[in-house]
């Protein structure tokens, strides 16, 4: 089985990458983005029957850092 | 007074900061991060500079679930003390040693260059060489240093006296200008500035050595 971590800069921290992007698609034209917000997807390949609760395990332990991170799980 | 500096893949600041831990009389060695104990009787632990495990995930990220750290932490709760610069600041935070985390730089440059200092809080054995109020140079060398807190634990780390040092001119986008901060015990202060880059006239500037001066007064002390 597979799982899909999320993991995004909570709302109201300053993203810089996701401005620097909205200004080079302001530049290029596309006028209609009024915000970007970039993050990241790490797929996990995990043994079968691994729990959803046991990837918000490593969520919370390592891949998102909660004081600025937010993140989704989505088991596959 | 004993001290351990912890040697991750890719920290490049850790002899640095060795040479600053020795030259204000501290017996130093080197720990690697695979290492389950610190040696025995260590009083203060450094975490160095550098890009540990290249920076993957998160700045400090994978550097503060390594088996030293744990011990790490627990040398920090039993009130032992900590020095983390640069890398090592992001380390402390990820481990949650102290509150925060640090995102990229607002302009999203890596910034090399020496940066002016407020010294903000002078009762700690790190920051007792420096008059309070006081600016000194020290450099800096980050990609990503810009310190963040929410509102209540940037108003708790004022109104107790933690915050150590600010910028004077913030390169960062630091929130309220904080380049360091020291525990609730005053025992571990976690900084992006380099002060092991500032001990001897070789360097240009030996506003850094007055940080690392005091620390065997702990002993003197004890």
């Amino acid at each position: 089985m597979k799982a899909r971590v999320h993991v995004m800069l909570k709302d109201g921290v300053l993203d810089p990458q996701g401005e620097a992007v909205k200004h080079a698609l302001h530049g290029m034209g596309f006028d209609a983005v009024g915000g970007v917000r970039q993050g990241k997807v790490i797929e996990l390949d995990l043994a079968e029957g691994t729990s959803e609760a046991d990837v918000t395990e490593m969520c919370e332990k390592l891949l998102a850092n909660t004081v600025i991170e937010s993140y989704r799980v989505e088991l596959l | 007074m004993k001290a351990a500096v912890i040697v991750f893949p890719g920290s490049n600041c850790d002899r640095d900061l060795a040479e600053g831990f020795r030259k204000a009389g501290l017996n130093v060695q080197m720990v690697w991060h695979k290492d389950t104990a610190l040696p025995e009787g260590i009083d203060i632990v450094g975490i160095p500079g550098g890009f540990s495990f290249g920076d993957y995930l998160r700045c400090g990220a994978i550097a503060a679930n390594s088996p030293i750290c744990h011990e790490v932490k627990a040398h920090a709760e039993r009130g032992g003390y900590v020095l983390g610069i640069c890398n090592g600041f992001q380390v402390l935070t990820e481990t949650k040693i102290l509150p925060g985390a640090l995102l990229r730089n607002a302009n999203l440059k890596y910034i090399c260059r020496t940066v002016g200092l407020s010294v903000a809080e002078s009762q700690s054995v790190f920051t007792r060489g420096y008059e309070a109020g006081e600016t000194i140079r020290i450099p800096i060398a980050h990609h990503d240093g810009n310190y963040t807190a929410d509102a209540a634990t940037l108003d708790m780390l004022e109104s107790e006296g933690r915050v150590a040092f600010r910028y004077t001119d913030n390169p960062n986008g630091a929130d309220r200008d904080i380049a360091g901060i020291l525990s609730a015990n005053r025992r571990v202060l976690g900084m992006m500035p380099h002060p092991e880059r500032a001990c001897e006239p070789a360097q240009g500037n030996e506003d850094g050595a007055r940080l690392f001066a005091h620390l065997t007064d702990v002993l003197a002390e004890a």
